[in-house]
């Protein structure tokens, strides 16, 4: 993507406070502080700091899940518990012959990873209260089992922790071994949550319609997510069984799981010092303050109330200090058309989108009654007609959100599969919403980069480690972000959190979110609702600019002129039936259509 | 050995019904599943033997003390953990603001009650056998509430103003019902019926703050099948629930029995996520 290099330089002004090694610099002071720990601290400390390690291994994971995925997972506890069993049990030899520790952990970490899916594969169906009360129910049922298992668990009476051999057998040296944990474990999914895959989890939590415009497959995506979580929180069990050195079932209390739990939620979502800073607070603060102990989870349950009442940001916000300062008051969105061409690159040879006869009813209602309709590339056509004529009805039927009870919705003569609506972004079909979805908490640009999430090339698994192929999609996707951010004039605001935009440019960033697939069809919703007369002008500009790129272009509105100056094609609804259609010309002199809708 | 099954079986499920029923009653004032459910009904069993075991109340004074603080905790809950958050019900914060507020009257119990299981006195004086107390006084509640909300609900106009709100929160208030304090009105009455579901399964579920979880999820388990906000649904899978449990206790043993229900629930919802005659989802876009 060289031709975006010259809009290198305005980006590297705009990011300049954010740049990595200012976001880095928490972490690494927090690495030399780890290192250096044995220094200055010593035995009850020592485990004291062991085990914030320790919890923080599964924290981090459960991070994606909780934080980025927005999944309300509060029974985490289930896989410390199996993670802690498992590596002592095969490390103990207690049902087959022992296995040397490191084995058995790598072993608990495939059960962990295997388990974090079956407990969160309920998540794809279930509502989030329904999934909250499931994970729930499975951290009861797991420490059950382990209680009445005696022959493998040892039930009541428990079963020893494993023991690493040297150099980690010391308690300094078993410090170590979970610090480098933590830290890996740190690096991995800050990895991961500046990636494509952190950036689709956010938008899976706060715009799940919009994820899926994007052509973001949910089961894919959380299936990696919940194994890795599910990986880490078995080696945290592990590690747990070794630093407790015995473990009963009473060890794995549901407090526990609270903890993790809170840990993310004072940390902040969507952030990765936050929740390590919150660990690292809950572990230590009931140390400082013995009478507390007793107390602690109902502290923490009190201190998560008031986060979700006062502060739902956590932490990370407090610490947000670069969207604290005020933007600009008098901005204005200058579209550049003249960028169109290039980020849309050499048009697709789309031929048309056809809707033929569709019917849809709701009940008795018939919200779409034998409506025809063709976008062809190149082309601007107009939807119109008055409120609840049926014009986000059929563009949700070509999403794929209503399947038509008769007629065909067709793309250049193969008919569309109903119901596969992240399919659609890889057919190229582009749409934005008539609210626009937004993950409020992201900056502008990683908004917009969402849009190009299909097009990376690395797996989940080579972002983990951030692979070049990882670091490739990055560079590519930020530079298209940011050239779809000039187009639509706001290249200016790229670094800002989306959520203290005004509405003009939150429309603006989700045409440039949906100009990221390089559309072979747009449909835009209400794209002028909420616009000054001079927006809708540029706006007008902006979508004849789209059109010439070869990109057929839905364009549903009630704005008459943006409707008469930019479409070369419209159709005009009423109650679900087709009243007219034809060129604008044909269409204003109409008279049902002036009668029923333009008024004259 | 059928006789007993049946017998627990039915006053178990006649709870865990009530408490699906306090999760119905607030859902249906404000959309929303509140964590409180089952710590409504753990304070039932525990205030219950606080006021008249401990502190040597007759039954008279004891037991209007106990709905009285469930209508009271209900109220507190609508206030503190589900007003602040209604405005932004697309971003489920009431999962976490309800679940910190049961959080905290759980641990503040056991604190201050204690984390041992403490006996529950007998409300009656009459001779145990047979059918005993402890398993009709279940019944007879839920039987009470079962009644009393269809007297509630289709004879008084409050009544035909909550389901106005339940329906369609939007058009009661656009006709001037008073949303605020009907919501607050609902979350009072659903604390009385979860404190009377712990109170009247008191003897059989002690007191005992360890209730709070367990009804949380056992509770919710007749919502989930029986379909939101449906009261019906809500008692014959609880019934159902309470069966199937003492009948896998007996058959498989108590733990094994748990691994059943929590296994049946889950594939249950897997394939119907809106419960067995729920209906389907709403419009996302």
């Amino acid at each position: 993507m060289d031709t975006a290099a010259q809009l290198r330089p305005s980006r590297t002004s705009v990011l300049g406070s954010a740049s990595p090694l200012g976001a880095a610099l928490p972490f690494l002071a927090l690495l030399v502080l780890g290192i250096a720990f044995p220094l200055f601290g010593g035995g009850y400390w020592g485990v004291i700091v062991t085990r914030a390690c320790v919890y923080w291994v599964l924290v981090s994971g459960l991070n994606l899940v909780v934080g980025f995925a927005g999944q309300i997972a509060i029974g985490w506890v289930a896989l410390l518990t199996l993670g802690a069993y498992t590596t002592s049990v095969l490390a103990a030899g207690n049902v087959m012959p022992a296995l040397p520790p490191y084995l058995a952990l790598a072993i608990a970490a495939l059960v962990g990873a295997i388990f974090g899916l079956i407990i969160g594969l309920p998540a794809l169906r279930l509502r989030t209260f329904y999934f909250a009360i499931t994970t729930l129910g499975f951290a009861t049922i797991v420490t059950q089992v382990a209680l009445a298992w005696q022959s493998v668990t040892g039930g009541g009476v428990g079963v020893a922790g494993p023991i690493f051999p040297e150099p980690f057998a010391s308690p300094w040296g078993f410090y170590y071994f979970c610090f480098g944990l933590a830290a890996i474990c740190t690096w991995m999914t800050a990895n991961v949550a500046a990636s494509r895959f952190g950036r689709a989890l956010t938008a899976i939590r706060d715009a799940e319609v919009a994820a899926e415009a994007s052509g973001i497959s949910k089961p894919a995506l959380l299936g990696a997510v919940f194994m890795f979580s599910g990986a880490v929180a078995a080696v945290a069990g592990g590690l747990f069984a070794a630093l407790q050195s015995y473990i009963t079932p009473d060890a794995f209390t549901l407090d526990l799981s609270i903890l993790f739990f809170i840990a993310i939620l004072i940390g902040g979502r969507g952030s990765i010092l936050g929740p390590l800073l919150g660990t690292i607070l809950l572990t230590t603060l009931p140390e400082f303050a013995a009478p507390l102990v007793a107390w602690s989870t109902f502290l923490y349950a009190v201190l998560l109330l008031v986060i979700v009442l006062a502060i739902p940001g956590g932490i990370a916000e407090i610490l947000d200090f670069k969207n604290r300062r005020p933007l600009e008051s008098e901005r204005a969105i200058i579209p550049r058309p003249d960028l169109i061409e290039r980020l849309l690159g050499a048009p697709p040879d789309a031929g048309a989108l056809r809707l033929e006869q569709v019917v849809l009813s709701f009940g008795g209602v018939r919200a779409i009654d034998g409506l025809d309709l063709e976008i062809r590339s190149g082309q601007v056509h107009g939807l119109i007609g008055p409120n609840g004529s049926g014009k986000t009805t059929t563009l949700n039927v070509i999403s794929g959100y209503y399947a038509p009870h008769r007629g065909a919705v067709s793309l250049n003569g193969a008919a569309l599969p109903v119901f596969t609506r992240h399919r659609r972004a890889h057919m190229r079909i582009a749409r934005t919403f008539q609210t626009p979805r937004i993950v409020g908490s992201a900056s502008v640009l990683e908004n917009v980069m969402i849009g190009g999430t299909i097009d990376g090339e690395g797996t989940f698994v080579e972002s983990l480690l951030s692979l070049p192929r990882h670091r490739r999609d990055e560079v590519m996707l930020r530079d298209t972000a940011m050239l779809a951010l000039a187009a639509v004039g706001l290249e200016r605001l790229a670094a800002v959190r989306a959520d203290r935009l005004q509405h003009s440019e939150l429309r603006f960033t989700e045409i440039a979110r949906a100009l990221m697939l390089r559309p072979a069809f747009l449909l835009l919703d209400e794209p002028a609702a909420g616009l000054s007369a001079d927006e809708i002008g540029r706006l007008g500009g902006l979508l004849l600019a789209i059109a010439r790129a070869g990109t057929g272009v839905l364009l549903v509105e009630h704005h008459a002129d943006l409707i008469f100056d930019t479409c070369h094609r419209v159709t005009v609804l009423n109650l679900g039936r087709m009243l007219a259609a034809g060129t604008p010309a044909e269409i204003r002199s109409h008279r049902e259509v002036v009668n029923a809708y333009l008024g004259g | 050995m059928v006789e007993s099954i049946v017998s627990t079986g039915v006053a178990i499920g006649c709870i865990y019904a009530l408490i699906g029923i306090t999760y119905n009653v607030m859902f249906s004032a404000s959309r929303v599943f509140s964590f409180t459910a089952g710590t409504l009904g753990m304070l039932g069993g525990v205030l219950g033997s606080l006021f008249i075991a401990r502190m040597g109340m007759p039954l008279a004074a004891g037991f209007p003390l106990v709905l009285a603080a469930g209508a009271l905790f209900g109220i507190i809950t609508e206030i503190v953990a589900v007003r602040p958050v209604l405005k932004s019900l697309d971003q489920h914060l009431y999962v976490l603001s309800t679940l910190a507020l049961a959080l905290i009257i759980q641990q503040f119990t056991a604190i201050e009650w204690g984390t041992e299981a403490r006996p529950f006195p007998r409300l009656f004086d009459i001779p145990r056998g047979g059918f005993d107390q402890q398993f009709w006084l279940p019944m007879l509640a839920c039987a009470a509430v079962i009644v009393g909300l269809e007297l509630l609900y289709r004879h008084t106009l409050i009544g035909r103003a909550f389901l106005a709100i339940s329906e369609d929160n939007y058009a009661a208030r656009a006709l001037g019902l008073p949303e605020r304090r009907l919501r607050m009105t609902s979350y009072a009455l659903a604390g009385v019926i979860g404190a009377l579901a712990g109170f009247a399964g008191g003897e059989m579920l002690l007191a005992f703050f360890g209730n709070a979880p367990m009804l949380t999820f056992y509770g919710f388990v007749p919502v989930a099948l029986g379909g939101m906000g449906n009261n019906r649904g809500a008692v014959v899978a609880g019934l159902l629930l309470g069966l199937f449990q003492q009948a896998a206790n007996f058959l498989v043993g108590g733990i094994f029995a748990s691994v059943a229900v929590f296994t049946v629930f889950i594939l249950v919802l897997l394939a119907r996520p809106e419960g067995l005659v729920g209906t389907a989802l709403q419009r996302r876009v």
